[in-house]
C-alpha cells in the first residue's frame, strides 16, 4: 500500500525540518523517498504535519489503572461512548476504558504511549489490557525501586547480580525500562511508614533511596538499555521536596550512557517533576522552586524530565508510591485504594479535584508551566500530565495551547485560577511561547529519542514507521498565540492520522483500527551463567515467600500479539 | 399553563424510559413532534405515541407546561429526568428514577414510586403520595456528592438508604423507613415522621435528621447531647421534645445531628 | 500415566497453582497438593452427567443438534430479545469473558456475573469508599494480625489458612505462632476454633459492631455497654489488637456481604481498615468464591468502565446494580431472554427469579447437567477451562495466572463458542 501526503507544513525536529512544505511518501507502513503514481493521495494543504505523538509516561493499562476505573463509576458515567461500526464502546473521563484509550490517543495524533508502572507479579494484567487497547504502540516499565532482590543485591554491593536479575525480570515481564518509584519508601509503606529524602534506609533491607537510584542507574548502563532509569523521586508532593529532587538528579551524573539500541545520551529520566518542585515547609508557606529545578536541568546534560502538568480537572491519582496516596487520602478524605505487592512494590489510587478556585492546585498548574517555559532546551523536557494523575491525557492539546499562547495563560491567570498561581510562582512574569517545532520536540522527538526508539519513532525521515498526524491548523494564516482555542480544537481532533501507513483517524474520528499496537520489550542477557545462578536464587525465594509458583510467573508469549523485542546487551 | 395529557396504553413488561417526558423537552414542540419523540423500550427505540395517547398543547416556555400522565405507569422509568421548570402530574405509580437529576419545577406522583426517586436532585419539588422504594434522594454509585437541593416529600413508607450522601435540600418522609436513612449524609435536612428500623445516620458527617417516630435500634457511634425542645431547623419550628445525638463518630470529623422524639425512644438514650 | 505440574486449580478464588495432575489418556485420575474440593473437581470432570453435544429443547424434550443449529438458535434469542441478560462468567477464562462483553455490546444486552449474588456488595462498597488490599504473599510474609469476618476458610477456601497463615513467612518465621487470628462469626466454626479471639456477634449486627469499633478506634466513647452482643470491654480489647498490628489483614466473606445492610457492612469495614492505617498497617482481601469471578470484574471494567451489571440497551454502557443486576431484572420481569455461561443460577437464584427464567428462552453454555440446564432451551457444552482449555484467571486479590490445559477432549472452548455466536449475531443485526 502506498500513500503520499502532499503540501503539508512539516515539523520534524529530528530531521531539522521546521515548517517546510514537503510531501511525505509511505510504502508498506514505512516512510520512503518516493512512491509510484498509483499511491493514494492525501492533500494536507494549509495543515500541520508532525510525526505521531509519543507519550513517554502515562498510566493506561494494568492493575492500578483498572482499580481507578472500578472504584469510580461516577467518573465513568461522566463520559460514555457507544458502540459504533468497527468500534467498541467504553466509558471514563479520567481513566477511559481500554478501547477508548486507544481511540482517544489516536484522535489527538498520538501513536505511541508507555505505561509507566508495571508491578512484575501483575505484569500479565498490563499485557491483557494492552491487548484490548487498539492502534497505539506501547510498552510498560516494571517497578524495580522497592524490589527485595534489588535491595538485597545492592546491599551486598553486587551490581553484577543486580544486573543479571534485572535483565531476567525485564524478559520475564516483557518490560521495557527500569522504573524506580519512591525508592525504599514503598517498602517502608508495607509496614505503614515512608522514607524521607534519599538517605533514609528501607526497614530491614537497610538500603537508602539514593543507593537504589545509584545502583540501578549503573545497572541500566551495564545492560545497555534503550531508556535511562525512569525515576519518580522520593517525597512526591511534599512542600520543600525540591532539595530531595535536586540531590536525586545529581546521583547518576557522571555515569556514561551506553544504549545498545537507539542513541540517547542521557542517563536519567526524571518524571512528573512538577510534583517534585516545591519549596517551603508546609502548605501555607509553600512556594514554587521550579526555577531552581529548571536551572539544574539547563546546566546539566545527563538528564531529561517530564512535567506532569496539572490540567485543573477532577481526576484520579494512581501511583506505585503507596504512602503518598494514603497521605493524599488523609488530606482530601476521598476513597482510597491500595495494593501492596509481595516482594516487589505497592500502589495507591485516590480521586482528586484540581480546582482552579483552590490555592494549591492553581499553584501546581503554574509550577508545571514554569518548568516547560524555564527549561531552555526542548531536548531535555517531555510533555506529560502523568495521566491521569495531574489530569487526563486528553488534555494534551490544551497544555500545548497554554505553551504556545501567553494570552491564553494570561486569561487563565486573570480569570480562572486562584491568586496563589501568581503569588507563589513566577508564571505571570514569563512570556515565552513555544513554536510548533518545539511542540513537536516535547511531544515527539525528545520522548522518542530518550526512549531509544528514534530510529523508527518521533520523526518523518526515510525508514521511520509511518505514524503521522495532520492537524487542521494553518500556521501561515493562523496565529497560535491569539487563535489558541482553534489550536486546541485542531490538536484534539487531527484531520488525519496514519499508523503504520494506514489511515486510522479522519476528521477527528477513528475510521480504522489497523494492526494491533506493537509491544516493545527489552531483550537483554547479562552474563548467562550468572543469570542461571540468580534464577536459582529467585526460584528458592519463590518457593518460600511468593504466593505463585515460579513456573507460572513469567508472561507467556500468547499475551503479546505484536511482540517487538528491542536489544540490550546480550552477553 | 398549557396542559399536555399522556394517557398510558398498556404498559409492556420490558420497561420504557421516559427521560424525554419533561416540560423542557416538550417546550416549543408541536403535538405531532411530541408524539414522535423517541423513547427507549429495552434495547430499541419506539415513538412516545406507541405507549401513550397524547393530547393537549405545548408552550414555548417549559415553566408554562404541565404534563399529566393520566394513569398508572409502573413500567416507565426516568419521568422528569433533569427537568428545570414546569409541572408533571402522574395519576398512578411510576418505576425507577422519577425526578432524577431534577433542577426545578414540580413533580407529583399520586401512586407509588420504585427506587431512586430524586437521584442527585439539585432543585425543585418531588412529591410522592404513596410509597417509594430504596435510595430516595440518593447519589449515583460511587459519588460522594448526592442530593444538593430541592424538596422531596413521600407520604407513604420508604425502603433503605434514603438520603444517601445527601448534601443539601430537604426530604420529608411521612411514613416508616427501613434501614440506613441518611447513610453517609453530609448536609441537608431529613425529617422522618414515622418509625425507623435501624442505623439512622450511619457514617454521617454532617446534616440533620429528625425522627418523630420510634427508632428500633440505634448506632453506638453517636454521642448523646441531651434533650432539646421545639427545634428550629431551617426556619421551621418542629414541636416536641427530642433526644439529641451527634455523630456518626465512627467517621473522622463527624458533626451530623440526629434528633429522636423522646416519646417512644427512651430505649436508645443512654440515661 | 503422565504427570503434569504447576497446574492451576479451577475451583475457588485461591487459584492454587501448584497442583500436580496424574493423567491417563484424556482423563485426570489423581492430584497432589489440591484440597479435597479442588481434587474432586479435577477427577470428576464428567460430573453427574457431562454433555458433549449441543442440545435444543423441542416439544419439551432435549434433542441433539449440530453446533451450527445451536449457535444460530442462541444468536437468534439474543438478537430478538428486547432486554437480553447474559449471566455467569465466573468459571471461565478472561478471553471468553472479553468476547462476552463484546457480544453484550453487539446484542445490546445486560452482562452480569455471579458477583451479583456473592461479592457484589463488596464491589458497591469499594466504589463508595475504596479498596485497600494486598497480595497473598504480603499476608504470608508480614501479617501478625489476621481477621476472618463472616467466612469459614476451613471449609470454603481450605488452603487459605495453610498457604498464608500456618505457613512461615519472611518476617513471620514461626508461621501461625507469630500471628494473632481473630474470627468474627455468629456461629462456632472449624475456623473459629483456631482463633485467638472469636467475636461471636449477634446475627445481622455486623454494621453495628463495626460502627462501634470505628468510633473506639478514633478515640470516642460508645453509647452502649454492649453492641451486637459483644461487651464494650471486649470491643476495646479487639480494637487494641487491630491498631497495634505491624501488618494486619481482614478477610471477609458471604457472612458479612449478605447479612443485613449488605454493601454497607463492607463499606464500614473498608473504612475501619483505612483508618487503622493511621496507627497500624492494615489491608483487606475479599474471600471470593469462583476461581475467576474476579477476572470477569477486571475484564468488564477495562472494556466497559464498569465491573458487572452493565446495561448496553441504548448502545452505551450504563451501570446501576439494583436495576441492572440479574436478580433485579428477573424478579422485575424486565428481561425477556437469558444466556447463562459457566454458572448455575438454577441452583442459586431465589424462587421469584427462577419463575421468570422458566417463562423466557434460556441458553446455557455449560459442560454438565445442572438445575440451570434443566430449565434451558439451548445447551452448548464447552471444554472446561483449566483442565481441557487454557486461559487467564485472576486470583481473589487480583493476581493473574495462566490456567493450563491438562487434557484434550476435542470440544470447543467457551471463547470459541461465544465467538461463533457473536459472528452470527452480527450477521442477524446487519440484516435487520
Amino acid at each position: 500500500m502506498e500513500h503520499i501526503i502532499k503540501n503539508g507544513i512539516v515539523y520534524d525536529p529530528l530531521n531539522n525540518i521546521d515548517g517546510e512544505q514537503k510531501d511525505i511518501c509511505i510504502k508498506d507502513g514505512k516512510i520512503v523517498d518516493s512512491v509510484s503514481a498509483d499511491a493514494n493521495v492525501t492533500d494536507a494543504s494549509g495543515q500541520i504535519i508532525m510525526p505521531g505523538g509519543v507519550d513517554p509516561h502515562t498510566h493506561i493499562a494494568g492493575a492500578k489503572v483498572n482499580v481507578g476505573r472500578m472504584i469510580r463509576p461516577e467518573d465513568s458515567k461522566k463520559d460514555v461512548v457507544g458502540r459504533a461500526p468497527g468500534q467498541r464502546g467504553g466509558s471514563g473521563f479520567s481513566v477511559p476504558s481500554t478501547f477508548m484509550t486507544g481511540y482517544r490517543y489516536a484522535q489527538m495524533g498520538y501513536t505511541t504511549a508507555m505505561e509507566a508502572a508495571m508491578p512484575p507479579l501483575l505484569a500479565r494484567h498490563t499485557h491483557e489490557e494492552f491487548h484490548d487497547t487498539p492502534i497505539i504502540d506501547h510498552a510498560a516499565y516494571p517497578l524495580f525501586g522497592n524490589n527485595w532482590f534489588v535491595m538485597q543485591y545492592l546491599k551486598e554491593g553486587d551490581l553484577d547480580k543486580t544486573a543479571a536479575y534485572a535483565s531476567w525480570l525485564l524478559r520475564a515481564t516483557k518490560g521495557y525500562a527500569i522504573k524506580i518509584v519512591n525508592p525504599a519508601g514503598t517498602e517502608a509503606w508495607a509496614w505503614g511508614g515512608n522514607v524521607h529524602g534519599i538517605d533514609d534506609p528501607a526497614p530491614y533491607f537497610d538500603v537508602t533511596g539514593g543507593e537504589i537510584i545509584k545502583g540501578l542507574a549503573e545497572v541500566n548502563e551495564m545492560l545497555g538499555l534503550p531508556h535511562p532509569i525512569h525515576l519518580h523521586c522520593n517525597d512526591l508532593g511534599h512542600p520543600g521536596n525540591y532539595e530531595t529532587t535536586l540531590k536525586s538528579f545529581d546521583i547518576p551524573k557522571g555515569i556514561k550512557a551506553n544504549p545498545i539500541t537507539g542513541n540517547r545520551d542521557k542517563v536519567l529520566y526524571a518524571t512528573h517533576v512538577q510534583f517534585h518542585s516545591y519549596g517551603g515547609t508546609n502548605w501555607r508557606d509553600f512556594v514554587s522552586e521550579a526555577p531552581k529545578i529548571a536551572d539544574y536541568v539547563n546546566k546539566n546534560d545527563h538528564i531529561v524530565i517530564d512535567v506532569g502538568q496539572v490540567t485543573l480537572d477532577e481526576t484520579t491519582t494512581m501511583t506505585a508510591d503507596g504512602p503518598m496516596e494514603y497521605d493524599l487520602h488523609t488530606l482530601n478524605g476521598l476513597k482510597w485504594a491500595n495494593c501492596d505487592v509481595e516482594l516487589e512494590t505497592g500502589s495507591g489510587v485516590v480521586p482528586f479535584i484540581y480546582s482552579g478556585k483552590a490555592p494549591v492546585p492553581s499553584s501546581q498548574w503554574a509550577i508545571g508551566l514554569e518548568l516547560f517555559l524555564l527549561v531552555n532546551d526542548p531536548e531535555k523536557i517531555c510533555l506529560t500530565t502523568d495521566s491521569p494523575n495531574a489530569g487526563p491525557f486528553t488534555r494534551y492539546p490544551r497544555v500545548m495551547s497554554w505553551l504556545m499562547s501567553n494570552k491564553y495563560r494570561e486569561d487563565m491567570i486573570e480569570n480562572h485560577v486562584h491568586k496563589w498561581a501568581q503569588k507563589k510562582t513566577s508564571i505571570a512574569t514569563i512570556d515565552r511561547e513555544y513554536s510548533f517545532f518545539e511542540i513537536a520536540q516535547i511531544s515527539r522527538a525528545t520522548p522518542a529519542k530518550v526512549l531509544g526508539l528514534s530510529d523508527t519513532k518521533g520523526h518523518l525521515g526515510v525508514g521511520a514507521d509511518a505514524d503521522i498526524a495532520i492537524y487542521p491548523f494553518n500556521p501561515e494564516t493562523q496565529d497560535p498565540s491569539t487563535d489558541y482555542m482553534k489550536l486546541e480544537e485542531a490538536l484534539t481532533a487531527a484531520s488525519y492520522v496514519f499508523k503504520d501507513g494506514e489511515i486510522v483517524v479522519k476528521d477527528g474520528k477513528v475510521v480504522n483500527i489497523g494492526l494491533p499496537g506493537r509491544c516493545y520489550w527489552v531483550n537483554s542477557i547479562y552474563d548467562e551463567e550468572l543469570e542461571k545462578q540468580i534464577v536459582g536464587e529467585v526460584e528458592t525465594m519463590f518457593k518460600r515467600y511468593y504466593s505463585v509458583n515460579f513456573a507460572n510467573y513469567a508472561v507467556q508469549d500468547e499475551y503479546l500479539p505484536r511482540s517487538t523485542p528491542v536489544d540490550g546487551v546480550i552477553l | 399553563m398549557s396542559e399536555i395529557i399522556l394517557k398510558p396504553k398498556e404498559q409492556p413488561l420490558v420497561p420504557i424510559e421516559a427521560n424525554n417526558v419533561t416540560p423542557d423537552v416538550f417546550a416549543g414542540k408541536t403535538l405531532e413532534e411530541i408524539k414522535n419523540l423517541g423513547i427507549w423500550h429495552g434495547n430499541r427505540q419506539d415513538r412516545l405515541s406507541k405507549f401513550f395517547d397524547i393530547e393537549g398543547e405545548s408552550s414555548e416556555n417549559p415553566s408554562e407546561i404541565k404534563i399529566i400522565i393520566d394513569g398508572s405507569v409502573p413500567k416507565t422509568k426516568w419521568i422528569g429526568k433533569a427537568m428545570t421548570a414546569g409541572e408533571i402530574l402522574v395519576k398512578g405509580d411510576v418505576n425507577m428514577y422519577v425526578g432524577a437529576d431534577m433542577k426545578g419545577g414540580k413533580i407529583l406522583v399520586e401512586g407509588n414510586a420504585a427506587s431512586w426517586p430524586g437521584q442527585d436532585m439539585q432543585g425543585g419539588e418531588l412529591t410522592i403520595m404513596g410509597n417509594a422504594g430504596d435510595y430516595v434522594g440518593s447519589a449515583y454509585r460511587g459519588d460522594w456528592r448526592g442530593m444538593s437541593g430541592g424538596l422531596i416529600t413521600v407520604h407513604g413508607n420508604v425502603g433503605n438508604e434514603i438520603a444517601e450522601y445527601m448534601l443539601g435540600g430537604k426530604m420529608v418522609i411521612k411514613g416508616n423507613v427501613s434501614i440506613m436513612p441518611g447513610v453517609h449524609m453530609n448536609g441537608g435536612l431529613l425529617i422522618i415522621e414515622g418509625n425507623v428500623v435501624a442505623r439512622v445516620g450511619g457514617e454521617m458527617k454532617g446534616g440533620t435528621i429528625v425522627v418523630k417516630g420510634i427508632i428500633d435500634e440505634f448506632l453506638a457511634g453517636f454521642k448523646y447531647l441531651g434533650i432539646e425542645r421545639d427545634l428550629n431547623l431551617e426556619g421551621e419550628i418542629i414541636e416536641g421534645a427530642y433526644h439529641k445525638f451527634k455523630g456518626d463518630l465512627a467517621t473522622k470529623g463527624a458533626s451530623g445531628i440526629v434528633y429522636a422524639a423522646v416519646a417512644g425512644n427512651s430505649h436508645i438514650a443512654p440515661y | 500415566m503422565e504427570i503434569v505440574k504447576n497446574v492451576v486449580c479451577p475451583f475457588c478464588g485461591m487459584l492454587c497453582d501448584d497442583i500436580i495432575c496424574k493423567v491417563e489418556g484424556d482423563e485426570i485420575v489423581g492430584t497432589l497438593n489440591a484440597c479435597r474440593i479442588g481434587h474432586s473437581k479435577f477427577v470428576h470432570a464428567e460430573g453427574a452427567e457431562r454433555y458433549k453435544k449441543p442440545l435444543i429443547r423441542k416439544n419439551g424434550e432435549l434433542v441433539e443438534v449440530t453446533m451450527e443449529e445451536a449457535i444460530d438458535k442462541a444468536a437468534t434469542v439474543l438478537a430478538e430479545s428486547k432486554r437480553p441478560l447474559m449471566y455467569g462468567w465466573s468459571c471461565t477464562d478472561c478471553d471468553a469473558q472479553a468476547v462476552g462483553v463484546e457480544l453484550a455490546e453487539e446484542a445490546k444486552a445486560i452482562i452480569d456475573n455471579t458477583a451479583s449474588v456473592c461479592h457484589g456488595p463488596s464491589v458497591l462498597a469499594l466504589q463508595d469508599v475504596g479498596y485497600p488490599i494486598c497480595t497473598f504473599g504480603e499476608v504470608k510474609n508480614r501479617a501478625d494480625v489476621v481477621v476472618y469476618w463472616g467466612c469459614n476458610p476451613m471449609h470454603a477456601h481450605p488452603r487459605n489458612l495453610s498457604r498464608l497463615v500456618f505457613s512461615r513467612g519472611f518476617f513471620r518465621e514461626r508461621g501461625l505462632a507469630d500471628r494473632t487470628v481473630i474470627v468474627v462469626d455468629p456461629r462456632k466454626s472449624d475456623s473459629s476454633k483456631l482463633a485467638d479471639i472469636h467475636l461471636q456477634l449477634d446475627y445481622d449486627k455486623d454494621y453495628e459492631l463495626l460502627d462501634a469499633m470505628r468510633a473506639v478506634l478514633l478515640g470516642n466513647e460508645i453509647l452502649y455497654d454492649e453492641v451486637a452482643g459483644i461487651p464494650k470491654e471486649t470491643i476495646y480489647e479487639a480494637v487494641d489488637v487491630l491498631k497495634n498490628a505491624k501488618f494486619g489483614v481482614l478477610f471477609f466473606g458471604m457472612g458479612i456481604t449478605h447479612s443485613r445492610g449488605k454493601h454497607r457492612n463492607i463499606d464500614t469495614a473498608i473504612c475501619l481498615v483505612t483508618d487503622l492505617n493511621d496507627s497500624a498497617k492494615f489491608t483487606l482481601i475479599p474471600m471470593r468464591g469462583h476461581y475467576n469471578v474476579t477476572g470477569f470484574n477486571q475484564v468488564c471494567t477495562w472494556e466497559s468502565g464498569y465491573p458487572f451489571c452493565v446495561d448496553f440497551a441504548t448502545g452505551s454502557a450504563r451501570y446501576n446494580p439494583g436495576e441492572t443486576g440479574s436478580n433485579d431484572l428477573l424478579q422485575n420481569k424486565e428481561t425477556d431472554g437469558m444466556m447463562v455461561v459457566a454458572s448455575d443460577p438454577g441452583a442459586h437464584f431465589p424462587q421469584k427469579a427462577l419463575e421468570r427464567m422458566a417463562e423466557i428462552p434460556v441458553i446455557s453454555i455449560e459442560p454438565h447437567r445442572t438445575p440451570t440446564t434443566e430449565m434451558a432451551d439451548i445447551i452448548i457444552p464447552p471444554a472446561i477451562v483449566g483442565m481441557e482449555a487454557e486461559g487467564t484467571a485472576y486470583r481473589m486479590e487480583g493476581v493473574p495466572i495462566r490456567m493450563r490445559k491438562v487434557v484434550d477432549i476435542g470440544l470447543l472452548s467457551d471463547k470459541e463458542i461465544l465467538e461463533r455466536i457473536l459472528t452470527r449475531v452480527k450477521e442477524i443485526n446487519a440484516s435487520k
